[in-house]
């Protein structure tokens, strides 16, 4: 008889997402993000360089809502990764392995994340009057 | 490797359905992953419908009921039935735990049972676990000296001795180490948190020397630091260990030398 070869065993399809594993890909896809924003920042500033009418484009397309939407991600993903870093830091440290603090922690960070980000938002609103 | 989609052939449809017999007025349904070496399809889901007035109330009496009454056929391994073996370790309801140790009642719901996750399948719900076995070894899991043995044993004082509390109670059943996302992607080069867990576990035994040897074993992208503190590990474990924990006090021992 030919032995057949073995089945990999389902995994990803199954498995039950949880605070644990879905912060850990958050940090990591916030990372990615936060690489590609860096392209929209390098592109301004290519812009700033490039003389006036390349910076008018620049700033209008950063300044459109799709522009301003991409900001938004990118600031929420920048302050993500910013808390959940520290959080790493902690944990590097051997401090807050344990369960309870694992979920503490994790829901602190996403609390911190989304209020830094409005935070900025309105702060930027106010003093730029919404421009 | 990386790779999210299953290989074509471990690709899993529906199976058969069994139904419960008739009478029965507190059925639940079990939806069990089949896969038989002996015949030519891919993986299956079958479901049997199971009276839980008239069964235990672990998912292991389920298991054995179906076995018993239902379907013979229908494979997987158990012994102690009291969470102290380790061989009745399976995915219940989408996380890693013991199916002699999980109440029917703690989950909503059909109740989902696949083998281990990310791992060769031998038969229905038995995993192969030859590499975690080999990864074991690796670590040398012995207690290793370079002073003459004393004239008694080694002793050890109560404090040391309690520095191994949450580390000799592991039963190896690699319900955390297939729980692990980097372990699935990489598992042939890392040691995954069961084996970091044991290999932890001699580097805080008072009585072994050879710490320094352990940890240049260990030093390597991938055995140790493959590890990026997902903590699905801990979050599964169902002896309530904390291999997350036991791998940053390895990470922690390696800077520590360094400095």
């Amino acid at each position: 008889m030919v032995a057949r070869s073995r089945p990999l065993s389902p995994h990803l399809q199954i498995y039950r997402p949880q605070l644990t594993s879905v912060l850990s890909i958050t940090h990591r896809l916030s990372g990615v993000a936060l690489t590609l924003g860096t392209l929209l920042l390098v592109y301004w500033l290519v812009a700033v360089a490039a003389g006036p009418q390349a910076y008018e484009a620049a700033t209008g397309f950063i300044g459109s809502w799709f522009g301003r939407l991409l900001l938004f991600g990118w600031s929420l993903a920048l302050f993500y990764h910013l808390c959940n870093g520290i959080r790493h830091l902690f944990w590097d440290m051997g401090i807050g392995l344990d369960l309870p603090s694992v979920y503490r922690s994790g829901y602190a960070v996403l609390a911190g994340s989304v209020a830094l980000t409005l935070a900025s938002w309105i702060a930027g609103y106010g003093v730029m009057g919404g421009n | 490797m990386v790779e999210f989609a299953l290989p074509k052939n471990s690709r899993v449809s529906d199976g058969k359905t069994w139904p419960a017999p008739a009478g029965a007025r507190n059925v639940r349904r079990f939806r069990i992953y089949r896969w038989n070496p002996d015949d030519e399809a891919n993986p299956r889901l079958d479901t049997y419908e199971v009276d839980l007035d008239a069964c235990g109330p672990m998912v292991l009496d389920a298991l054995i009921k179906i076995k018993n009454e239902i379907d013979p056929t229908l494979t997987f391994r158990r012994s102690c039935r009291e969470g102290v073996c380790g061989s009745c370790a399976m995915n219940i309801d989408g996380t890693n735990s013991l199916a002699c140790t999980k109440f029917i009642d703690e989950i909503k719901g059909d109740v989902k049972i696949y083998p281990l996750p990310h791992m060769p399948v031998v038969k229905d719900l038995v995993p192969d676990l030859n590499q975690a076995y080999a990864q074991y070894a690796v670590i040398e899991p012995w207690l290793k000296t370079t002073t003459p043995a004393p004239a008694r044993e080694r002793r050890q004082s109560p404090e040391d001795r309690a520095r191994l509390d949450g580390l000799w109670e592991c039963i190896l059943c690699f319900c955390c180490t297939t729980s692990c996302p980097s372990y699935w992607w990489n598992g042939e080069r890392y040691l995954g948190p069961a084996i970091l867990l044991q290999a932890y576990r001699w580097l805080a035994d008072s009585r072994d020397e050879a710490a320094g040897e352990r940890l240049d074993a260990l030093e390597d992208p991938f055995r140790l630091y493959r590890c990026h503190t997902i903590l699905n590990c801990t979050r599964t474990c169902p002896k309530g260990l904390n291999p997350a924990k036991a791998i940053a006090e390895i990470k922690k021992l390696m800077i520590a030398r360094r400095v």
